[in-house]
């Protein structure tokens, strides 16, 4: 059995540690809660309680609710997506074909990219007139689209970025699922006469169940984490069509410098991934029941 | 035979889909390797030229920026490695009170991490007067709930009777973690550097959030300053510059892709 914890190491290897992490990850998160129930202080008057002010300023942000809307889309199309094709890149590259690490550096390379370089990357490959995209249009007698600078191609525009990003790495968690599938369950199964498609469906995407729920819970947060591409591509334009609620955050709190504001959508945005949280928890557990 | 057509078959399709894929980067090396004039026109013989690297190397402080990413990124690595040892240690070794309270609280931090608290946060920073120093942008991240908890699940797999022999033969708490296991653990301490070095590599918002000056920035928030396009810079240098900040991640994933895959695995499975 172990020993009790004597004080001294105690102080050494739990609390100086631990307090790094509180002071930067919980204490932040309560006072945002706190700080959302007052104003801004100015050089004039200091910050004063408003109680849920700023909670109705939030249930009546006509903004907030095209952002909100705008990263509902954005996760909905993005995790399924980027599953859809790290599974397949998976299978591709699982299948020991000639030209494996060929297509394994193509796949895999977009996640070793800072995403701001793929921003750039991408920005570039948008730009009207002279970015790829548009040239290849121009092949097939295409008008040119402006898919950075109009309201209806932005978001989508941003979500490719988002799946070119992050498949990568997911096929990597596909590939380590699908190198513990046992051979002999294929095996008997190719024997019973099943086919290739018929075995994947049967075999393999069930056992790739545990994988999957990693995998979206991850691209779940990220989904919501991650807004360098916003940033440097569009901005959350034009007119707030591209705007994800971490970069609502970042706007609100360091460009229309309104902390208080951005202290009430942080409280929105923890308990959002709280929910999600509990969500993951439940489905994990109906799945653990199954066992 | 069918066989080897379905093969052959299915490894074109597979390449081509790869190539369609890697189709975005290979256009920005195209234009990061020719004059600005080829940037938007393919012609096949076009004269390679490495000139609008050493342009951009020039036109913005990039060594510094370079300097500074590597200081971040030492300064979290050395943090994390020794706290989150110390921690993981302290859970698998120890029993005290509050045990699985304290460690669910730590394991917060896997959902709710600083990128998302980063109003709160730069309020803590400005206070304490870190604001626009490499060491406030490390300061939220010097204790990682992810290497506590790959640490520890680790550290469960030594086999008790190795420590007791140690304790048996007079080793104290220190060199028994020193001598059983951080080298037992090394594997999943390699693996846990690289992910860590990627991350913060390419970490962007809070950095950009606390840096002001060129002198502290890190190279992401240096390159996104540089690449603005409507300051009139060209595409050729945007792309040299983005190839050049991220080519040495590029060259060491090259180099130890086996072990980098293999670790990325084994990180993400534990």
């Amino acid at each position: 059995m172990n020993k009790r914890l004597p004080f001294g190491l105690a102080m050494i290897m739990l609390v100086i540690p631990c307090l790094l992490l509180v002071a930067f990850t919980h204490y932040p998160a309560l006072r945002a809660l706190l700080n959302s129930f007052w104003n801004n202080a100015s050089s004039r008057r200091p910050s004063k309680f408003v109680g849920v002010g700023n909670y109705q300023t939030l249930l009546e942000d006509d903004r907030l609710v095209q952002v909100m809307l705008n990263s509902t889309f954005y996760a909905l199309g993005t995790i399924p997506l980027a599953i859809g094709l790290a599974i397949g890149m998976a299978l591709l590259v699982n299948a020991k074909l000639p030209g494996t690490s060929l297509m394994r550096l193509s796949f895999f390379m977009p996640t070793m990219l800072p995403m701001i370089a793929v921003a750039n990357i991408w920005l570039f490959f948008y730009a009207p007139g002279i970015g790829l995209a548009s040239q290849i249009l121009g092949v097939f007698g295409l008008p040119p689209i402006n898919f950075l600078g109009s309201t209806e191609t932005s978001l989508v525009s941003m979500m490719f970025v988002a799946v070119w990003k992050e498949a990568g790495l997911f096929m990597i968690f596909y590939l380590a699922a699908l190198q513990a599938v046992p051979e002999n369950l294929k095996d008997a199964a190719r024997l019973e006469g099943a086919g290739p498609v018929r075995i994947f469906f049967n075999i393999v995407l069930p056992l790739l169940r545990p994988t999957t729920i990693f995998v979206a819970v991850n691209a779940l947060i990220n989904a919501f984490r991650l807004v360098d591409h916003v940033i440097v591509m569009t901005r959350g334009g034009p007119n707030n069509s591209s705007a994800l609620l971490l970069y609502y955050i970042y706007e609100v709190t360091f460009s229309q410098r309104d902390f208080a504001y951005g202290a009430t959508l942080t409280v929105l945005m923890v308990c959002l991934l709280g929910v999600l949280a509990a969500v993951q928890y439940w489905v994990l557990n109906r799945k653990a029941h199954y066992q | 035979m069918t066989h080897g057509l379905n093969r052959i078959m299915w490894s074109t399709l597979g390449l081509l889909f790869a190539a369609l894929w890697g189709l975005p980067f290979l256009y920005s090396v195209w234009t990061a390797f020719h004059d600005e004039i080829y940037s938007a026109n393919f012609v096949w013989n076009a004269p390679l030229t490495l000139e609008n690297f050493f342009e951009a190397w020039q036109a913005a402080p990039f060594a510094l920026y370079f300097l500074n990413t590597v200081i971040l990124i030492t300064i979290v690595l050395v943090a994390n490695l020794i706290l989150c040892t110390l921690v993981a240690y302290a859970f698998v070794r120890y029993r005290f009170r509050w045990m699985g309270f304290l460690f669910a609280l730590i394991m917060v931090q896997l959902l709710i991490s600083p990128e998302i608290l980063i109003v709160e946060n730069y309020l803590t920073l400005s206070k304490i007067g870190m604001i626009d120093t490499i060491l406030g942008i490390a300061l939220p991240y010097l204790t990682s709930a992810f290497g506590i908890f790959l640490l520890r699940q680790t550290f469960l797999t030594v086999p008790v009777s190795l420590d007791e022999a140690a304790q048996i033969e007079g080793a104290g708490a220190w060199r028994v973690l020193w001598n059983i296991y951080v080298p037992l653990a090394r594997p999943v301490y390699l693996a846990y550097a690289l992910v860590s070095i990627s991350f913060h590599w390419n970490n962007f918002l809070w950095p950009l959030i606390v840096t002001n000056s060129p002198e502290v920035r890190p190279v992401t928030v240096g390159l996104s300053v540089f690449a603005t396009v409507e300051s009139g810079v060209e595409w050729s240098l945007v792309n040299a510059a983005t190839l050049m900040t991220t080519a040495p991640l590029i060259i060491a994933f090259i180099i130890f892709q086996r072990q980098f895959v293999a670790n990325f695995m084994r990180a993400g499975i534990k």
